[in-house]
């Protein structure tokens, strides 16, 4: 239950497996991510609702096939360039997507979560959005006959989020902006959960979600695991982490050079044009 | 209240945008220039603004502003947080918000947003981070305002790729569409305010900011634009605006 990193990451996450690594900004599993790069996964569906700088470090280090999101920047800084650089040059490899607004989003996960093939909203209609995936068609309401847009269910092989606290049994304590991590996990066959610390005791805290350790596979203790966002109650978003990121990822050789010297990883390829 | 001078364009363009909020209203807030202009508008003449960032937190009166959509501070004074879902089902979805404040990569003659791509999608130009909250804040709000820096490249006759729907093709169009709000009320840029006309529905100059000329707006616009026979000149930020604003900015 209670695991290290590296072993969580190499008993829960296979090659060609749906990884959800969930997070609003806040408790981003970026530590997770790096070990998904150092232990060279190939060929991941990535889902998330706002990929950002780990999923740009995914991206660049190869392991993604795939990428469902509904939106992908580097929060208010920018643009995400190595997401940009697969998607206009096809580098280190093509990157296909599955491209969805927030609501829709955040509606596949609940339909996940719910054990249903499908959910329903009021989007979509008039958008380009509509025309460039299989996954959003329109229903017709058999109550009312109104037209509604149609998603079906995400259900990740594994979803990996990041929280406050777990107590050694493996309930998870997570507060603050709470974002779409309950749905991922509970939408997912397994999931891995890297926490701040291990106590004996969970405290009650306001606006927490509780996510009991009979719907977690693992929990990893991983301090300062979502550096550089941010861990409500114990540490600051890094700002300037960001920003460099914006720099770092714009040039192939930076990113490789990045790669080599924090994550320890190699970049495929690194400088070939694309 | 004095006029100010030597004040920046932009910041000519985020106080007018925060004229076009008021107190009684609840407020959807997009990142970057939407979240400075509101922020603006709840510390000067909309003091009690309900601002909802799609992040969960409704309610919030951040003491700084926000560097992102899921800011701590934002968390920390808000009236509530709620997940994502809710936010978007129980809160966004009903229309029980009142205005939706959006920002654009690119806008179209019938105030249609475009945060997708630049040229085609399956081989872009330029890859934009997407849709996020917007297609659903525009449809579903009971009006929208943009705020956006104008030029060609950026208002242009047909944008490359729908992201949020403005007012489609013209006339009728959201209604066929049965998109509930009424879309795009206006848009405010560093030139001067556009309005949907009533009855073609395509962007319309209503307004200029000091300074500005109807050739000046004209240039920066991709389309022939048409101009309202009653053109006004948009008031002039006051020295408080400016050193809220300032003070938010945290420029001198």
């Amino acid at each position: 239950m209670i695991v290290p990193l590296d072993e969580g990451v190499r008993e829960l996450v296979g090659d060609s497996d749906t990884v959800a690594l969930e997070g609003f900004t806040h408790l981003i599993p970026v530590a997770a991510g790096h070990e998904i790069i150092r232990q060279g996964r190939r060929d991941l569906t990535l889902a998330r609702m706002t990929p950002d700088i780990v999923y740009d470090q995914l991206i660049g280090a190869g392991c993604a096939a795939k990428l469902v999101f509904s939106w992908g920047g580097n929060p208010g800084v920018g643009s995400l360039h190595r997401f940009r650089d697969a998607i206009q040059h096809g580098w280190p490899r093509p990157l296909e997507i599955e491209e969805h607004s927030h609501a829709g989003m955040a509606n596949r996960y609940v339909a996940g979560a719910s054990g249903l093939p499908f959910a329903v909203l009021r989007g979509y209609a008039g958008t380009d959005l509509v025309g460039q995936t299989e996954t959003i068609k329109t229903v017709e309401c058999p109550f009312t006959g109104e037209h509604l847009a149609a998603v079906p269910a995400l259900n990740p092989d594994v979803a990996i989020v990041h929280a406050q606290r777990a107590d050694r049994h493996g309930n998870v304590q997570l507060w603050g902006i709470t974002g779409i991590q309950k749905e991922a996990v509970l939408a997912a066959e397994r999931s891995l959960v890297t926490v701040e610390e291990i106590v004996d005791e969970l405290d009650p805290v306001p606006g927490q979600v509780i996510l009991p350790a009979r719907v977690v596979s693992a929990v990893s203790v991983v301090p300062g695991g979502s550096r550089p966002s941010y861990a409500h109650g114990y540490y600051a978003r890094d700002n300037g982490a960001y920003q460099d990121w914006d720099v770092v990822s714009r040039e192939r050789e930076k990113f490789a050079a990045w790669l080599k010297d924090d994550v320890g990883a190699d970049a495929p390829l690194p400088g070939k044009a694309g | 209240m004095t006029t100010a001078t030597g004040y920046t364009s932009d910041e000519m363009m985020t106080v007018a945008a925060a004229h076009a909020l008021t107190s009684e209203m609840a407020c959807f807030v997009g990142i970057g220039l939407p979240s400075t202009a509101a922020n603006l508008a709840c510390r000067t003449h909309a003091r009690d603004l309900w601002m909802i960032y799609e992040s969960g937190t409704l309610g919030t009166r951040p003491d700084t502003l926000p560097l992102s959509i899921g800011d701590g501070v934002l968390a920390e004074t808000a009236d509530t947080v709620v997940s994502v879902p809710e936010v978007f089902n129980y809160w966004l979805q009903p229309g029980r918000i009142d205005v939706g404040f959006l920002g654009a990569a690119q806008i179209d003659r019938y105030a249609n947003i475009n945060t997708t791509v630049i040229g085609d999608y399956a081989d872009p130009k330029v890859r934009l981070p997407g849709a996020g909250g917007a297609p659903e804040i525009a449809a579903s709000c009971r009006e929208v305002v943009v705020i956006v820096r104008q030029s060609a490249r950026t208002f242009v006759d047909r944008a490359d790729f729908v992201t949020s729907v403005g007012h489609g093709r013209g006339p009728g169009d959201r209604d066929r569409l049965g998109l509930r709000g009424a879309g795009p009320t206006r848009v405010i840029t560093d030139l001067g305010v556009l309005k949907p006309d009533p009855g073609t529905r395509e962007l319309t100059l209503v307004q200029l900011h000091a300074g500005v000329t109807v050739d000046d707006v004209r240039a920066a616009t991709g389309w022939e634009l048409a101009v309202s026979p009653d053109l006004a000149t948009t008031p002039e930020p006051t020295a408080e605006e400016l050193a809220v604003l300032r003070s938010l900015t945290g420029r001198d």
